[in-house]
């Protein structure tokens, strides 16, 4: 199948006390990244659950960009740790289920990494692309983008 | 409590087959602290059973519901709402749990778990036996540690000399039960239970004997 034309749609999950800001800083520094990317603010990506992922990839996403802060830096001492578990246990279940689990990554930035998280959002939607469509998206009705976007 | 595992998504697919109402039901207490059949388990698999069958085109439908407890038949009654609009149910609960559902209603009930053993918490995520449900409590002689369950080969006379640096010679990831026994006693000062020797152990009280049932002829009316 040709991909040429895909755009994927990336969740970003970004932690408010790091990647947030570097989202934000990106902006400033005139940064550029796709459109698609739709940024959710989480207090902490500790906060963030195996569902959330689940139903994201349910609901046609193509892509997951868990982004915490650096190792040792989370505000909340070990969310960042918690949420490196669960993205991994989220790519076994997808694995499972059908889906590859390199959709999904948790990356660790500083509040200051405006480019690094560019770079890492564009690593990311590269892969992507090169998986194509999210298969629930290949399969039925294109269904529910319209609800993400 | 008891522990469980979740099976993985293509076990469950196998056994749900294809072009059903599914009833994905969770169970509030053991398999939720143990993080195998709560709330969230049941949201994590029913999307993943979601995402499996559009895939592959198996045409499930899957609905979520967890009650309290499934041993239960007051919490059991919970779900008969949801049970009845389903075709069948794969029941998050331990053993007990699927076999109490199956008892009540008269639809087919899968087990979406394997139930694993009765054990604790040891550490965060880490849940390790302690009890094998014997029937016959010999844990006052041993210290507190139970050489049926802890020790690989159930030695009640042990050490079996198989060990090595304190660790099992059959599980060497766990600590030989008898070196535990050992300083157990030591430490509370009772070293000389270890004296006796202990007559073989009577299995009757335990499955051997069939399933088991415990009347309170004080509670009936």
């Amino acid at each position: 199948m040709n991909y040429d034309n895909f755009q994927p749609l990336i969740i970003a999950f970004c932690c408010q006390y790091c990647s947030y800001s570097a989202a934000d800083l990106a902006g400033s520094m005139r940064l550029q990244y796709p459109t698609n990317v739709r940024i959710i603010r989480t207090p902490c990506t500790g906060r963030l659950e195996v569902e959330y992922y689940m139903r994201a990839f349910e609901k046609g996403a193509d892509g997951i960009l868990v982004a915490g802060c650096l190792e040792g830096g989370c505000h909340f001492s070990e969310g960042n740790l918690l949420a490196k578990g669960r993205v991994g246990y989220t790519g076994k279940f997808l694995s499972e289920s059908g889906i590859e689990k390199e959709r999904i990554r948790m990356i660790n930035i500083s509040a200051a990494g405006a480019r690094p998280f560019v770079e890492q959002l564009n690593d990311l939607i590269e892969v992507i692309k090169l998986l194509g469509p999210n298969p629930l998206t290949k399969i039925s009705n294109p269904l529910n983008k319209e609800t993400l976007q | 409590m008891i522990v469980a595992q979740r099976k993985s998504v293509p076990e469950l697919l196998d056994i749900l087959g294809c072009n059903k109402k599914v009833l994905v039901l969770g169970c509030g207490t053991c398999v939720t602290v143990c993080l195998a059949g709560g709330e969230r388990e049941v949201s994590i698999i029913s999307s993943a059973l979601r995402i499996s069958s559009r895939i592959r085109e198996l045409k499930l439908e899957i609905q979520e519901h967890t009650i309290e407890r499934q041993c239960d038949n007051i919490f059991i009654e919970k779900a008969a709402d949801a049970i009845s609009k389903n075709d069948v149910i794969l029941s998050l609960g331990c053993g007990a749990g699927v076999q109490a559902i199956a008892e009540r209603y008269n639809k087919p009930v899968y087990a979406g778990l394997d139930t694993e053993f009765l054990g604790i918490l040891e550490e965060r995520a880490t849940w390790t036996e302690k009890c094998v449900a014997c029937g016959k409590c010999v844990l006052h002689e041993f210290g507190g540690i139970c050489p049926v369950t802890r020790c690989a080969k159930h030695m009640l006379n042990g050490p079996c000399s198989g060990s090595r640096e304190d660790r099992c010679e059959l599980r060497p990831d766990r600590p030989c039960a008898w070196q535990l026994i050992y300083q157990r006693l030591k430490s509370i000062g009772e070293l000389d239970r270890l004296n006796q020797m202990k007559a073989p152990k009577n299995w009757n009280f335990s499955l051997h004997g069939g399933s088991r049932m415990i009347i309170r002829e004080d509670h009936r009316i």
